[in-house]
């Protein structure tokens, strides 16, 4: 069970969050102008890294509030939380 | 707001009132059902000081700013749920006006007031044991280093999303649970008080009882 830091509330139970996939994807601003190739790569294509992931998580059942969180994919361990209009951190390599 | 005489509090089925007690003598925990308060949804930007002054011109006290945390002036209390979003909780009756009031002094805002009063039973807590029996349920740190008078939170409590609000030392909670899980919440809460021996007292009696246990050297555990 992980221990998440939530920005607003502290460190929280993991079952009060809810997973929201990679951080920072941003939605093209012309989406009838791509080709259904580049349409398709900002829907469905994903990151998958070994290391260092930037993903988003929302304290469902706390205060409802969506931040970004830095995270380990092998050994789960959290580095960095950061709100919603917040840089990722320096140190990290995503 | 319903006709007096259809209304029920969500517990009304368990009758409570038949198997409260007024003075819960050596109980290790106390229950009851706190029926018909006034809730409101109040958002808006905490960083726009036009907003916070409104809201504490009306209430007479300001949001709380500072995350998980309650302000109480007198009989309305206002519990933080997120950094835009609080709980005014105020007696039965005052809850129309008080939309009222707070639409008119922040006309022309950005914001919402919203008349919620009824989508949540609230339930009352207290007793030395109050704080083992959540701590059966709910992974938040109770101890009073982290959590005291003053302090409420958004939580799960035997799975069931709650918002809990510690009003004093002995301790004393109120437990916000949406009323469609009222009856399973209030059950659990038995189930996990029995060993330390619960009574269900009289809703007029729990304020006297628990400022009178204030009183007392606080029994809180290190
Ligand atoms: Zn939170």
């Amino acid at each position: 069970m992980l221990l998440i830091k939530c920005p607003w509330c502290g460190d929280r139970d993991e079952h009060e969050f809810s997973y929201g996939g990679e951080a920072h994807i941003v939605r093209p601003r012309d989406p009838e102008k791509l080709t259904d190739d580049q349409w398709a790569d900002y829907l469905f294509m994903r990151k998958n890294p070994k290391g260092a992931h930037l993903e988003r998580w929302v304290h469902a059942h706390g205060c409802r509030r969506w931040f970004n969180v830095e995270r380990d994919t092998v050994t789960h361990a959290i580095t960095a939380v950061y709100k919603m209009n917040e840089k990722p951190p320096r140190s990290s390599k995503t | 707001m319903a006709k007096d005489y259809l209304r029920q509090s969500a517990l009304a089925h368990l009758h409570l009132a038949a198997l409260g007690v007024d003075d819960p003598d050596g109980a290790g925990v106390v229950l009851c059902e706190r029926p018909f308060r006034g809730q409101l949804s109040l958002r808006g930007n905490s960083a726009d000081h036009e907003f916070v002054e409104g809201v504490q011109g009306v209430l007479g006290v300001g949001a709380p700013l500072d995350p998980n945390t309650v302000n109480v002036a007198g009989n309305i209390t206002v519990l933080w749920l997120g950094p835009n979003e609080w709980l005014i909780v105020t007696p039965d009756g005052q809850e129309t006006e008080l939309v009222e009031r707070i639409s008119d002094a922040l006309a022309g805002q950005h914001f919402a007031v919203s008349d919620v009063s009824d989508s949540r039973a609230i339930i009352g807590l207290t007793g030395i044991h109050a704080r083992d029996v959540l701590m059966k349920g709910c992974s938040l740190d109770l101890h009073p280093r982290a959590f005291n008078a003053g302090s409420c939170a958004q939580s799960s409590l035997a799975r069931c999303h709650v918002l809990l609000h510690q009003i004093n030392e002995i301790p004393t909670y109120d437990i916000y649970v949406h009323r469609s899980f009222s009856d399973y919440a209030w059950r659990w809460l038995e189930d996990a008080a029995r060993e330390y021996g619960f009574a269900i007292i009289n809703q007029s009696a729990i304020d006297v009882v628990t400022q009178r246990s204030t009183r007392k050297e606080s029994p809180v555990s290190a």
